[in-house]
């Protein structure tokens, strides 16, 4: 029932996308991967030594054959988020960027200033842009101005794991936008808030944290993968009207000591 | 002349190209990327590019992220 993601040509098997970092060891990591099947995977660039740990870390994650979808986490301004792009696409040999241009660092919040001016840039180099931003409309506009057809607004600060902090913000994002691709990223927590999401319409939810630093990292990646597939065959079931008053479920007519009124 | 490489500088004998810097260190053989004063550098440039005196250099390879 929940139609495959496709993204620039490329079905996603799974709408969870997963991120790599923080786990206990690279064996959580695998086992976390294994346990939840994620569409894909996020990673990173770092100094490089001479021993090449970061060789042994890339062994880990090509091994399980899923897309990868490479960050700039940490860039402060539109220059060093360009160049980290350009030197992730080098080195994962993707176009794909997940493009993180950090204006707070109390709050990670994205810098809506850069992340434009630097999405304007990668664009017109050939990237394709997955752009983290706040879940401001004006700033998802100048997004899509420009090109984007992926928003990834976020739920919460990262790691921070408060869920959706602006529902309705999120909600008039989708309506807005019904024909791009939106996923919520950064800020969840538990299974419930990325199902919370998906009910949302939400097409992926992106998390990290909230997997790696648990207890069991494998079991909550596979808690998360079924939460984000309820969530999504919920939305697409159509999901109820809220009202403010009760509605019988049992039907009345017929129940034991019923009377017809008037 | 000394050359900064990822954020430790070092010296070195002129003349030198980007490729030998990454020779001389050890990594030609590994999947990195490098940026030379803030800007990329792409595999195909790493030899017709010189370094001089003073140059910052990022040599970046694959890491756990978010």
């Amino acid at each position: 029932m929940s139609k495959a993601l496709h993204i620039d040509g490329t079905i996603l098997k799974s709408r969870l996308f997963l991120g790599t970092a923080g786990y206990p060891s690279p064996e959580a990591l695998k086992n976390a991967i294994a346990a939840s099947k994620p569409g894909l995977l996020t990673v990173s660039l770092r100094r490089e030594s001479a021993s090449g740990e970061g060789q042994k870390f890339w062994d880990i994650i090509k091994s399980f054959n899923i897309p990868v979808l490479p960050n700039t986490a940490g860039c402060h301004g539109a220059a060093q988020a360009i160049t980290t792009a350009e030197m992730a696409r080098e080195v994962f040999d993707t176009s794909w960027i997940k493009l993180e241009v950090i204006g707070d660092d109390y709050t990670l919040q994205p810098d809506p200033f850069g992340l434009v001016e630097a999405a304007e840039a990668l664009i017109n180099k050939g990237f394709k842009v997955f752009p983290y931003m706040t879940d401001d409309m004006v700033l998802a506009e100048r997004l899509v101005d420009l090109g984007c057809d992926i928003l990834m607004p976020w739920g919460a600060p990262i790691g921070s794991g408060r869920g959706l902090n602006n529902p309705f913000a999120l909600k008039a994002l989708r309506a807005r936008f019904p024909t791009k691709t939106l996923v919520v990223d950064a800020g969840i927590g538990a299974p419930s808030h990325a199902a919370a999401a998906m009910e949302l319409g939400y097409d992926a939810v992106l998390l990290n944290t909230a997997v790696s630093k648990s207890a069991d990292p494998a079991a909550m990646a596979g808690a998360f993968a079924k939460a984000i597939d309820a969530g999504r065959e919920g939305y697409l079931s159509g999901l109820i009207a809220q009202q403010e008053t009760a509605s019988a479920s049992t039907p009345m007519i017929d129940r034991p000591f019923w009377h017809q009124e008037g | 002349m000394k050359v900064t490489i990822n954020g430790r500088e070092q010296t070195f004998e002129a003349p030198l190209n980007l490729y030998n810097i990454l020779e001389q260190q050890g990594y030609v053989s590994m999947m990195i990327a490098v940026a030379r004063n803030g800007s990329f550098v792409p595999k195909d440039n790493y030899v017709g590019t010189p370094i001089q005196d003073g140059d910052e250099i990022e040599i970046v390879a694959p890491m756990q992220g978010g």
